[in-house]
């Protein structure tokens, strides 16, 4: 093997300015993603579970639909396709965005995302015994009441696991945006690599950023989870 | 919208579903066997051997396929020295990727069989291997199959980011036809159909083991 490291080359211009912007795009993208499909995942989960046959329909045929397309032919779709089907003044609106590719990634990451918490939702509630519905409700509370003072309470500590790996799930899949031309950190490392040739500093950070916000981001849900921890509830692993 | 322009390219988008489903294919044999080997090394009494498989493991699930994928493309050829055909990279990327999390799925299926099961059986004079293979295995691999037919969509729905590198599977595919004939909208459609049918067919199975076993 023949190398050359150059390992201080990462904190000189512009580079090290391109990795804070790559880190930067990488974080709030998976955020801003992650909100939106966790709200449009508990609404969808919340369909699956109803008592209505066709919201139940539904539920299913969205959560099939978003799964079974792989996220980067999802991309490509709202990157091609879905500004067709939007009336001519918006789709002018639309282009004229300056970050369209960005804006792109936010809606195709959530949309695929929200497909995966729903289920989880959906697990969720099937988890929890079916004594419990009816016990709250002959209690005398409301349907209301019951989910934010019974049903909610289980549903959100048995997620949780759930929920800390799907949003480390998106936070990877936001790598997938540089296809469409997103600058986060995985096309900032290779865009580095391209203009220096040093592919084995550049990865490094890439590699070295997933890892220090996965680690984060399992120590902050550890440390929740054992918060919300009620004896007896959920068997927990290791 | 002009629907013929995917008559004139089904026999290319077939083509390129082909060489998808074979890539696949090769990831997934390569890689269960190691996500095996892994697995057993990370349920091992050597402390050595289960943090090296477990930080491994880790350490890989950490980063998404896409970074997995060039560090691999940039490192090979660097490592053995002489240039490395652009599907080696990719094979090898893909296999060492999605092996741990192959080892995750076969770990949590031996854990599920439980460890009284293996003091029972080598109570009745069995060896450890013996004990794996008839008492253990068995019931194991049978927890397993719905999460193992799932993880096949994954790897399925990975092989879209050999794209990235410009290797010829049905999303390659389609863009280049795509770019030739200035038909974006039909053709990157009829390859969402395409994934669409083949996914949903996968989980269909992966609902039918669940329910039987």
């Amino acid at each position: 093997m023949n190398y050359q490291f150059n390992w201080a080359m990462l904190i000189t211009e512009p580079y090290f300015g391109w990795i804070a912007d790559g880190v930067l795009t990488t974080l709030h993208l998976a955020l801003i993603a992650w909100c939106i499909a966790f709200v449009l995942g508990v609404a969808v989960g919340s369909c699956r579970v109803s008592g209505s046959a066709v919201l139940r329909l539904f539920g299913g045929a969205y959560v099939e639909l978003f799964r079974n397309i792989p996220l980067l032919v999802q991309l490509f779709l709202w990157l091609y396709v879905a500004p067709q089907l939007l009336p001519a003044d918006t789709r002018l609106w639309w282009n004229r965005l300056d970050s369209v590719p960005y804006w792109t990634a936010v809606i195709g990451i959530s949309f695929y995302t929200s497909s995966r918490i729903a289920e989880q939702i959906r697990a969720a509630m099937n988890a929890i015994p079916q004594g419990q519905f009816r016990a709250a409700l002959s209690t005398g509370l409301t349907p209301v009441q019951m989910y934010r003072h019974v049903i909610l309470p289980y549903a959100i500590r048995i997620m949780l696991p759930a929920i800390t790996s799907e949003f480390l799930t998106v936070f990877k899949n936001t790598a997938l945006a540089l296809t469409i031309g997103v600058l986060e950190i995985t096309a900032t490392t290779r865009k580095i690599e391209a203009w220096s040739f040093k592919g084995i500093e550049a990865y490094t950070v890439a590699s070295l950023t997933y890892l220090a916000t996965t680690v984060a981001v399992i120590g902050v849900m550890t440390w929740l989870e054992r918060r919300l921890y009620i004896p007896g509830l959920i068997r927990r692993g290791g | 919208m002009d629907w013929h322009v995917i008559q004139a390219n089904l026999p290319l988008l077939l083509r390129g579903l082909g060489t998808s489903l074979q890539l696949a294919a090769v990831a997934v044999l390569l890689s269960f066997p190691l996500g095996c080997l892994l697995a057993i090394g990370r349920l091992s009494r050597r402390a050595w051997l289960s943090l090296t498989c477990g930080g491994f493991v880790n350490l890989m699930r950490s980063n998404p396929l896409v970074l997995v994928l060039f560090w691999f493309y940039f490192l090979v050829p660097i490592i053995t020295g002489r240039a490395v055909s652009d599907l080696g990279s990719i094979v090898i990327a893909f296999v060492i990727f999605f092996s741990v999390y192959f080892a995750e799925i076969v770990r949590s299926g031996i854990q599920s069989v439980g460890s009284r099961q293996v003091q029972a059986g080598l109570s009745t004079g069995l060896t450890y291997p013996q004990t794996m293979r008839h008492i253990v295995m068995p019931q194991a691999i049978r927890a397993m199959l719905p999460a193992l037919t799932t993880q096949c969509i994954v790897v399925f729905q990975g092989t879209t980011v050999a794209y990235i590198v410009g290797y010829d599977e049905l999303l390659h595919t389609a863009s280049m036809a795509a770019e030739r004939t200035g038909r974006p909208v039909e053709l990157y459609v009829a390859v969402a159909v395409m994934y669409f049918l083949v996914c949903t067919a996968g989980s269909l199975l992966a609902r039918n083991l669940e329910r039987k076993s």
